[in-house]
């Protein structure tokens, strides 16, 4: 049969031409996902990197749920003017308990994966709720509701860690049992906080220096 | 009435005022049709005033006057899902439906099954938007929306794959015209994308936890956010340019052979580019580079098929002075082939390097939504909308005005975003001779003001255009009912005896 004929038929047949559509557009998909998805390198966690506790994974929802990954990325390429002004370029090993990952698409702001450390906590804290009045320049948006409400307020977090367990990643009973309390009396602020400052602490200390 | 229009690209259209004397299911179900086209249009002008909305953010970062659901991180998807899912699939749906009945010459399948996905769809933008705007938000570009939202878009998907293919399989024309294909490869794609790249486990109703992590998660992700892009913006609507170009112009698709080739070299191809977006990441290097091949490859369907449909409209280009719903399809090629070469080129790393992360991206993703999907679908509206209701555009004139407002919007939109990303770019990777930075991120981005000042007068410019047509539209269907139109009687050559077995 000619490769005409044979196209002919799948012309003229509802079901040839899904399962042609459903074949041609799944191979590539099948050749780059299934051998990364089976790459331990890319799930060994690098020396530091650890599971979000309680307070750094509320923080990490609050990042989530005001799309600050809009703006500001967390992947530094390994080039010499962004591992200069960001720090050491990112490692796949410091974003295995990263779910969803944050990498982002576009700087409006700056990348923030090693932003952990560069400042104090009262500046994040300032900036946070009025940018302006640290960085006359910027175009952040503030979050003044994030200092008024309670960490805790949907009081979700350990179906969150229990969510995560079954994901696979290795959380004690202990720290389970206790995170309600390590939330108590926190404000979203402080928690996003937490956050920040752990960001891009994964690596090996020798590393960042 | 005529007994002659029957081949492929000239199902024509037969109006039929005594509707009694046939089978209902010879008669079209365009009622559904004229409510999605209405519905597309109003998100249209709600997503896009979002975007203006968020541009004039980035000029003046305070008027989000401290309401959370002003916020530029949660009203920016808000933006990308109302045009993406309120405006494209509506406007796809509606043309989807419109042409399958034409090219099969029989009535929807199920014509309750589609008033059900048209209604339940706007149901998922709505209720889905707010919830964004709440803080309901996976992050995952383009499929932002959480999980109960994920699982109604997939059940509506395949009910809207129920009606379409069983449309198509009800057909009493036997060959299965080539924008049915499209419009099948948007379905069935859509479908895999979704389902694989939203699954995650549920904690509470707006919030679940990705399957997959990290650099696992990011080509999950790009596989599936490059290939909405590319089966849903570019594939869906080439479902649309292969009807409504032929029957708009009154003439036959150039090369049907080129066609089909192009169809499937693209649904081959536009797979395997996702990882493009993750140069220099810490995914594996092959899976970069075989992004970049394969990115470059693409760019032969990509233009296979705008030169056919620019062949197609080379005999008919004295129509193009009097139709602006013609014009709007042919303005839409050229933009498709602009973005299409664009794409391949930012896949290089050399070129990559400078525009990932900045204002280039946002350009790129404009020229080809606002120049090659907005305008196709006003072209297929302005076209669609009048004979429907059999009457004529309300005002012509208006629709001229609106081309040209479209056409400037676009092109000062993608100006001004190539000036910001170019810049950015380079800056951001200047360093001196002895390795210092020249510049700080501070300073770059407050040199951005008049890039944002222009992009913000573009996107106003196109917002304008789009009320217009809105209004024109409003005026032409106001008081009017979808008239009746029976399939025409299929040529013995062609008629379909019953479908071979696979």
């Amino acid at each position: 049969m000619s490769a005409l004929s044979l196209h002919k038929r799948i012309e003229e047949n509802t079901g040839l031409l899904i399962f042609g559509i459903l074949l041609v557009s799944s191979i590539g998909g099948l050749v780059q996902i299934l051998p990364v998805l089976n790459q331990e390198s890319l799930q060994e966690p690098t020396a530091n990197t650890k599971p979000y506790t309680a307070v750094e994974l509320t923080g990490r929802d609050i990042y989530i749920r005001e799309g600050c990954s809009v703006c500001h990325s967390q992947q530094i390429r390994p080039l010499i003017a962004e591992v200069e002004r960001y720090g050491p370029y990112s490692r796949a090993g410091e974003f295995v308990y990263d779910r969803p990952f944050l990498w982002g698409s576009k700087r409006t702001g700056p990348d923030l994966h090693r932003v952990g450390g560069k400042f104090s906590d009262d500046w994040h804290r300032v900036h946070l709720i009025d940018p302006r009045s640290v960085v006359p320049e910027s175009i952040m948006p503030g979050y003044p509701w994030l200092a008024r409400r309670n960490a805790n307020q949907a009081g979700d977090i350990v179906a969150k860690m229990k969510a995560l367990a079954i994901l696979g990643h290795p959380y004690t009973q202990e720290q389970i049992a206790t995170a309600e309390s390590k939330l108590e009396g926190l404000l979203e602020i402080d928690t996003l906080i937490v956050y920040l400052q752990m960001l891009g602490t994964g690596l090996d200390k020798e590393i960042i220096r | 009435m005529s007994a002659t229009l029957a081949t492929r690209s000239d199902a024509a259209e037969a109006v039929n005022n005594d509707p009694l004397h046939d089978s209902p299911a010879d008669i079209y179900e365009d009622k559904v049709v004229i409510r999605l086209i209405q519905f597309s249009v109003v998100w249209a002008v709600v997503a896009m005033t979002a975007g203006v909305y968020l541009s004039a953010e980035l000029l003046w970062p305070t008027i989000d006057f401290g309401q959370f659901w002003l916020s530029f991180g949660r009203l920016r998807p808000l933006h990308t899902n109302g045009i993406i899912f309120g405006f494209g699939v509506s406007a796809l749906m509606a043309t989807g439906f419109y042409s399958v009945q034409r090219t099969s010459h029989v009535r929807l399948y199920s014509p309750r099954l589609a008033w059900f996905c048209c209604y339940a769809w706007q149901l998922i933008v709505l209720l889905g938007g707010l919830s964004l705007l709440a803080g309901w938000n996976s992050t995952k570009e383009y499929a932002e929306l959480e999980w109960p939202f994920d699982i109604a878009i997939a059940i509506v998907w395949v009910l809207f794959g129920v009606v379409f293919f069983g449309t198509i399989a009800t057909r009493k024309i036997r060959p299965i015209y080539i924008s049915n294909w499209f419009y099948g490869a948007l379905i069935i794609v859509i479908a895999m994308l979704h389902i694989v790249n939203n699954l995650a486990i549920p904690v509470t109703i707006g919030k679940s936890y990705s399957l997959f992590a990290g650099a696992q998660d990011a080509v999950v992700q790009w596989w599936y956010g490059h290939n909405a892009v590319g089966f849903l913006l570019t594939g869906g609507f080439l479902g649309m340019m292969y009807y409504f170009l032929p029957k708009h112009s009154g003439r036959p698709i150039w090369s049907y052979r080129l066609s089909v080739v192009a169809f499937w070299a693209f649904t081959y191809s536009y797979i395997w580019a996702g990882p493009h977006h993750l140069h220099y990441s810490a995914i594996p290097e092959w899976v970069q580079s075989l992004a970049v091949v394969m990115s470059v490859i693409l760019l032969a369907p990509s233009w296979a098929t705008m030169i056919n449909g620019i062949m197609t409209v080379s005999t008919a280009w004295e129509k193009l002075k009097t139709d602006p719903a013609l014009k709007f399809i042919v303005l839409s090629l050229a933009f498709y082939g602009l973005a299409t070469f664009e794409g391949p080129m930012m896949s290089f790393p050399s070129v990559n390097v400078v525009s990932h992360f900045t204002d280039w991206t946002i350009g790129h993703v404009h020229s080809g939504a606002l120049g090659w999907n907005a305008m196709i679908t006003y072209g297929t509206f302005y076209f669609m909308v009048p004979r429907l209701v059999g009457a004529p555009l309300y005002s012509v004139r208006l629709a001229n005005i609106h081309f040209w407002m479209a056409l400037a919007g676009t092109m000062l939109y993608i100006v001004s975003m190539w000036g910001a990303g170019v810049s950015q770019g380079l800056l951001w990777l200047s360093v001196d001779e002895i390795g210092e930075l020249s510049f700080s991120f501070k300073d770059i981005m407050a040199s951005m003001q008049p890039f944002y000042a222009l992009r913000l007068i573009a996107g106003l410019i196109f917002l304008i255009g789009t009320c217009l047509m809105a209004f024109n539209l409003f005026k032409t269907l106001a008081g009017r009912h979808a008239v009746v139109v029976k399939a025409p009687p299929v040529d013995p050559a062609y008629a379909m005896v019953k479908e071979v077995a696979a």
